[in-house]
């Protein structure tokens, strides 16, 4: 019992310092990326290669002045980043970050928890993201971060359908809710998104949508709304926000790579290697390869794509993806039928 | 019609492959990635330097002559010239014993250029009659206060030891137009 | 183990109910409400109903409570605009809640609570377990709710056509 807590103990501080540090180095990556697409060469100050410039970022917010408007609410200002960030780690806990390994004749598998209702919790513990930037941007009360809060709400249970809808196509595919299930079924290049194609254009899109990443960055929106909804923080409270969205990229990344990339199987050669735990490293490298992949895709649609306008986001949102992830539901449905797998 | 680049424009009825946007969006992402790969336009300044023209216009000089005397004479005609008025100077008489130091019997014994002000047009070095002042292609350093901007003698008159070479700027262009009549002062 | 989840969850859920009322900023109340929605979704868990207690965060938590904090988030509730509490609506409020609680205790007084005899079978709140019986069972008066959905639906969508065409 007690080896068993301390091993998720160790389990869940290894994947929260990953995600800490992945997204860290996310800041760093996304400025090299952009300045790499506009032809510049980015941070290279800071450590060989600009290497120490998310410290150097860090340290700077720490060091701000803590600034929290009089006119505010006091309490729900402070929440907001908590709960921002609280979900965004929140959500690492599902994930299978790799295999099995057994060491003396223990078995230790790399994910926190395997809960059989994996991707409910998955869509549950995006849908309470919203809160942290409502809470955070009402509490400013400033019309700009409410502005943006009410923007970020509406976005996002917007998009949530078309995700929850993609991923129904995906359950019905793969016939179980269970993330660890979902990615076992994977093995070789049997990846999910060779039977789920559009399930995966629906999904990534609101993925997009749902991190509030450009081309659907509208509640922080800075041309409009000052900052949207963080006009009004400061310090690390604004660092909070802005690491939250980072954090939340990496995660839907792994969710991405997990549900239908195959997650940490290896596509070719697995049956050369004959030590399981090596294979079940490997196994993780190969899927941060995929997760780091996804982080630039992210970056690189930013940098490429010119943000929506409110009234085409919510035209996607509705009248396009929604009715096209039905329709994919439909074709899905109709395919097992077909090929005989419901009855 | 100046360039011949003009297009028309037209708002026609998109088809449906165009509607779908996500061609248009692979190609966009196609563009931004063979960027990824270019060559980076940036130069990291300390370390490296852009290659300046022969005649950038930086940083003033007060030159010497050969014997090391100033050959600033405090005529004004700088300062007359100076459309933003970045120059002032105090005009003093060479005392027994200075020859040495100045080669005219008038000097300035206070020169001061505004660097704030001074938009590095270049008219001074061209209004001297005396081949006193030169712009050389020096980066005037940024400060943090207004008042280390105004550059007195200390900082424009060259050294002995450390002679500012301006002879890059006299290209064949320029001597040609120094041989212009109303310039015609202004010969070596 | 499990009982003192329970009565901790409990004490969570009927304090965050009781401020919700209690509460003068309507901001508060809601998320004082949605705290109530969790530790709701946290007894589904303690009863292996852990389908229910995800669907309970995804809909009510996640989707209803979003809407209700943005409706509460648009109103400018201030001081001046509160409606007038006078004695006679104090009184008739203080009456129909009274009668509330004692209809509530009538009713409740005599009946004992088989779920807590704990002989329950514990696959019954998962998903495969919840589908059977729903697509079998239950299979009509979930079509029948189905469709009720879809009436409301076309329903909001036609008073919200009106609406703009009279704009």
């Amino acid at each position: 019992m007690l080896s068993f807590v301390i091993y998720k103990l160790i389990l869940v501080i290894v994947v929260f310092s990953v995600s800490l540090v992945v997204a860290m180095y996310s800041t760093y990556a996304e400025r090299k990326v952009a300045a790499f697409l506009q032809d510049r060469l980015g941070p290279n100050r800071a450590g060989p290669y600009g290497l120490l410039q998310p410290v150097a970022d860090g340290l700077k917010m720490f060091m701000k002045e803590e600034i929290i408007p009089d006119v505010s609410n006091k309490w729900l200002f402070i929440l907001g980043p908590c709960i921002a960030m609280l979900t965004a780690l929140m959500t690492g806990v599902v994930i299978p970050w790799g295999g099995v390994l057994s060491i003396k004749g223990h078995s230790f598998p790399m994910q926190i928890t395997d809960i059989n209702i994996g991707i409910l919790y998955l869509l549950g513990v995006v849908s309470m993201g919203v809160y942290g930037i409502m809470i955070g941007g009402w509490a400013s009360n400033n019309k700009y971060a409410l502005l943006g809060a009410i923007r970020a709400s509406s976005q996002m249970i917007s998009y949530e359908l078309a995700m929850g809808f993609a991923i129904i196509a995906l359950v019905m595919h793969t016939g179980t809710l269970s993330v660890r299930e979902i990615s076992e079924m994977q093995t070789g290049w049997h990846w999910n998104i060779i039977y789920q194609p559009l399930g995966f254009l629906i999904f990534i899109i609101c993925a997009f949508a749902e991190t509030n990443r450009a081309p659907f960055d509208l509640p922080e929106c800075e041309s409009e709304l000052v900052g949207g909804y963080h006009t009004e923080y400061s310090s690390m409270k604004l660092g909070f926000y802005l690491f939250a969205e980072y954090i939340n990229m990496f995660i839907s990344s792994a969710v991405i790579s997990t549900l239908y990339f195959g997650g940490y199987h290896i596509p070719f050669g697995a049956h050369f290697i004959h030590n399981a735990n090596v294979l079940a490293i490997l196994g993780s490298v190969f899927l941060f390869a995929k997760i780091f992949f996804f982080i630039f895709v992210f970056m690189w649609v930013r940098w490429t794509l010119p943000r929506f306008r409110y009234d085409q986001l919510m035209n996607l949102g509705w009248k396009i993806l929604i009715p096209l992830s039905l329709i994919n539901i439909a074709i899905t449905g109709t395919i097992m039928y077909l090929t005989g797998r419901i009855h | 019609m100046l360039t011949n680049r003009s297009q028309t424009v037209a708002k026609k009825e998109m088809t449906l492959v165009e509607r779908l946007y996500l061609p248009a969006i692979l190609h966009g992402m196609k563009i931004t990635v063979s960027h990824f790969f270019k060559k980076k336009v940036t130069i990291n300044y300390p370390e490296e330097r852009r290659e300046f023209a022969k005649v950038y216009r930086g940083q003033h000089v007060l030159k010497r002559d050969d014997k090391g005397a100033e050959r600033c004479t405090a005529c004004g005609l700088c300062a007359v010239a100076c459309p933003a008025e970045a120059i002032t100077m105090v005009a003093s008489e060479r005392k027994k014993g200075e020859e040495n130091l100045y080669r005219e019997e008038k000097y300035a014994s206070v020169y001061e250029i505004n660097m704030l002000r001074c938009i590095f047009c270049g008219l001074c070095e061209d209004a001297c009659p005396k081949e006193a002042i030169f712009l050389t292609d020096r980066i005037v350093p940024s400060t943090f206060d207004r008042g280390s901007n105004i550059y007195g003698k200390d900082i424009l008159v060259e050294t002995m030891e450390k002679r500012i070479d301006i002879s890059p700027r006299q290209t064949k262009e320029v001597l040609d137009f120094k041989t212009h009549k109303e310039y015609a002062h202004n010969k070596l | 183990m499990t009982h003192y989840w329970f009565y901790l969850l409990s004490f969570i859920a009927i304090i965050s109910a009781f401020m919700v009322v209690v509460s003068k900023n309507p901001v508060n109340s809601v998320l004082f409400l949605i705290l109530t929605f969790f530790a709701i979704a946290g007894h589904y868990v303690l009863l292996n109903a852990q389908f229910l207690a995800a669907v309970h965060i995804i809909v009510y938590a996640g989707a209803i409570m979003v809407l209700f904090l943005y409706v509460i988030m648009m109103m400018n509730f201030k001081k001046e605009s509160e409606p007038s509490k006078t004695t006679l609506s104090q009184f008739i409020a203080t009456i129909a809640g009274g009668i509330l609680l004692v209809t509530l205790t009538g009713a409740l007084r005599f009946y004992d609570m088989p779920a807590m005899a704990g002989h329950a079978d514990p696959g019954a709140g998962l998903v495969g377990t919840l589908g059977k019986v729903l697509f079998n069972k239950f299979l009509l008066p979930f079509e029948i709710s189905s469709l009720l959905f879809l009436a409301a639906m076309t329903g909001v969508v036609l008073l919200g056509k009106r609406n703009s065409n009279t704009n």
